[in-house]
């Protein structure tokens, strides 16, 4: 079974008097451990995409599966807690907690998980730092970090909460092309050795290549859905 | 736990801009700080006042005999003879509300020295404790008369300030000898000004002596039996006792006349006298606490009910009297004085709750991305309400608690500089912590519901 599918989603925006649609229909499915990029130029709305995937946004008409359930129609505080439960976010402007260590940072999501000893927290988050090569750096505030180190951080908070899916908006937007190699294929490894299930949102071809299948959205419609050519 | 771990994210919140922190809890400081202090200082203020009406009188009680009456005719207040000193040292004894007790036997008669003389308003024959039942304590000059007076029915006595003008003319009275109706009293003290009591009678016309002098030497029988110039005719003779004492002392010995022929030594003994029923004209008390009036009046009640063997169904043969208008007068400058202070407090807690407010909704639109992130790994709103009104809260008790420490200091000082009065409050401590947890929840409510009530997507894109 599929971990993700969309049946025929629509989302149109209220500006007023007018109605914007976004997006006009889209059906996609997404399996367990596929690491698949959606791509498209800005103002395709990939963006709208990715917030209904990531639960942040309900669609205006259409099902949303995942996992199973349909939750296209959830609160934003049943919605809060699918995001707890299932979807771990990295985005292009990395979005740690200024003046707060790496490992603070990483144990942020967990003060919404019920249940769990502050040692506990504070040891898987120091195994993920480690497990993103940042072992040493625990301490570190996000100033003193790089914007490679800083992505890593995110990308151990997205997975502090052991998510099923990573959804990644832009990762590397920010970073330059060495840097950028290093994060795509962490993703690569977390995909391959984990079978995390990743979708990358990104308009850089170079980036979208690293993925196993690209799917490319113009005009609120998936134009098409290939596997991609290296990987 | 839940809410260990809140505080603790509220604590880690504030230290990130702790100077900013530090700032916006200035207000709540500031106000409970000058609540504390105004409280603190106001209380002693308060305490001093009431010292001050309480030495009017205002927690004495006076015990009066009952009514006598005969044939339909009633004699007024205080006219049948009931009271003992004995009651008086029962009273002070048994009733637990009751701080000390003076018995009075009262005269009114002339009082010479020299070539002046002066009918005094009181005089009164009582106990030592007589001053500290009126807060009289303070000597202006000499001492005070002992217990060992009262046994040894000592010619002593001590005068008020009117007493000393009239009689002395500024001299020092201090070791002259006075006479009441003919009876020598040396003058051991003088008592401080005390000025006119609420009714306008001059409190400082008076003479204190011990009661047994006034009793037996003086006045021979309660004054109330008789009016004072019976009294001064009567002169010595009342009492073949007393008159026996009083011919050393007496100045003009060729104007009394003995109406009856002395007894002679053999005849007192074969006709002895009974032993005279001893009564004192008012008992005074001081009771313990003003709040304590009502049940020292029961006390006294049951007490003497009990030691003058008054069944049940019958009338007291004594009244207690308590000075309602002069406690009154003290409650309600108490209350009064609470009153404002709280109206102070809370005009400066608004303040400070306001600048919390505003400084709370900058937080908010400044961490709009923090928000966000959090929403997107998963924090319900409520998650981020309670975040928000947590913070709030922490930091208006961490203003709270810094300034009950610098009220406290501060009325310390006051203490310690202007010599004002202050007595710590802890009602003003307990109700500046509620109060200052109160302003949190109060004026973080806002911010925290519209930092909850943001949505993840546009708050994520906030620049």
């Amino acid at each position: 079974m599929d971990l993700i599918e969309l049946r025929d989603i629509h989302k149109t925006y209220h500006l007023g008097e007018v109605d914007v649609p976004v997006l006009k229909g889209i059906s996609l499915r997404v399996a367990q451990g596929e690491l698949v990029a959606l791509m498209g130029t800005s103002g395709s709305g990939k963006s709208t995409l990715m917030n209904i995937l990531g639960c942040l946004d309900h669609p205006t008409t259409g099902e949303y599966w995942l996992d199973g359930e349909d939750i296209s129609w959830l609160s934003a505080r049943q919605r809060a807690r699918v995001r707890k439960r299932m979807i771990g976010f990295v985005f292009q402007t990395f979005n740690l907690l200024p003046r707060t260590s790496a490992l603070e940072n990483v144990v942020m999501p967990l003060a919404y998980v019920e249940d769990m000893a502050e040692r506990q927290m504070r040891q898987r988050a120091a195994e993920l730092l480690r497990k993103v090569g940042l072992a040493e750096r625990l301490d570190h505030q996000p100033s003193q970090l790089s914007g490679g180190q800083q992505q890593r951080v995110a990308i151990a908070r997205a997975l502090v909460n052991q998510p099923r899916i990573l959804l990644a908006d832009e990762p590397t937007g920010n970073l330059d092309s060495r840097t950028s190699e290093e994060i795509l294929q962490m993703f690569q490894g977390l995909n391959r050795s984990d079978g995390l299930t990743i979708i990358l949102v990104t308009h850089d071809p170079g980036v979208a290549n690293h993925a196993q299948r690209i799917v490319r959205i113009r005009d609120g419609l998936i134009e098409d859905s290939a596997v991609a050519s290296a990987g | 736990m839940k809410f260990y771990r809140t505080c603790k994210l509220a604590l880690w919140a504030l230290r990130r801009n702790i100077l900013r922190a530090a700032l916006t809890t200035l207000g709540i400081v500031i106000g409970i700080a000058a609540v504390i202090a105004m409280m603190e200082i106001g209380h002693g203020s308060a305490l001093a006042i009431q010292r001050t009406i309480a030495s009017m009188g205002a927690n004495n009680l006076l015990v009066m005999p009952g009514t006598a009456a005969s044939g339909g005719v009633t004699f007024g207040a205080g006219s049948k003879m009931t009271l003992t000193p004995q009651d008086a040292d029962a009273i002070e004894q048994e009733c637990p509300a009751v701080g000390s007790v003076a018995p009075v036997v009262r005269a009114r008669t002339q009082v010479v020295y020299g070539n002046r003389n002066w009918v005094p308003l009181y005089i009164y024959g009582t106990t030592p404790t007589f001053l500290p039942v009126r807060n009289w304590t303070d000597m202006a000059a000499g001492d005070p008369f002992t217990e060992r007076d009262v046994r040894g029915y000592s010619q002593v006595c001590l005068i008020g300030q009117t007493l000393v003008r009239e009689l002395f003319g500024g001299q020092s009275p201090i070791g002259k000898e006075i006479r009441v109706q003919n009876v020598g009293f040396k003058v051991i003290g003088v008592l401080p000004n005390k000025g006119a009591n609420m009714m306008g009678m001059d409190q400082d016309d008076i003479l204190l002596a011990p009661w047994t002098t006034i009793k037996y030497r003086v006045v021979g029988a309660s004054v109330t039996n008789q009016n004072q110039s019976s009294a001064a005719a009567q002169g010595t003779s009342t009492d073949q006792n007393s008159s026996q004492v009083n011919t050393l002392t007496q100045i003009y010995p060729n104007t009394q006349q003995n109406l009856y022929p002395a007894p002679s030594t053999t005849q007192q003994a074969d006709t002895p006298q009974p032993v005279r029923f001893v009564n004192v004209d008012q008992i005074l008390v001081a009771v313990r606490a003003a709040e304590q009036i009502p049940a020292a009046i029961q006390q006294i009640t049951d007490l003497l009910r009990e030691r003058h063997h008054i069944r049940p169904g019958e009338s007291d043969d004594f009244t207690i009297r308590d000075m309602t208008e002069i406690s009154n007068t003290m409650s309600s400058t108490t209350a009064l004085m609470t009153k404002l202070l709280l109206g102070v407090a809370m005009i400066s807690l608004v303040v400070g709750g306001v600048g919390i407010m505003n400084i709370m909704l900058v937080s908010v639109t400044e961490r709009t991305r923090e928000i966000g992130l959090r929403m997107a790994v998963g924090a319900e709103p409520g998650d981020i309400l309670r975040q928000f009104l947590s913070e709030a809260v922490v930091l208006c008790l961490i203003g709270g608690v810094v300034g009950i420490g610098l009220g406290r200091g501060s009325s310390y000082l006051v203490t310690l500089l202007l010599h004002w009065p202050t007595a710590v409050s802890v009602e003003a401590i307990v109700a500046a912590v509620v109060v200052s947890a109160t302003v949190g929840i109060l004026f973080g409510y806002y911010p925290a519901w519209k930092a909850s009530r943001l949505d993840p997507i546009d708050a994520l894109r906030y620049e």
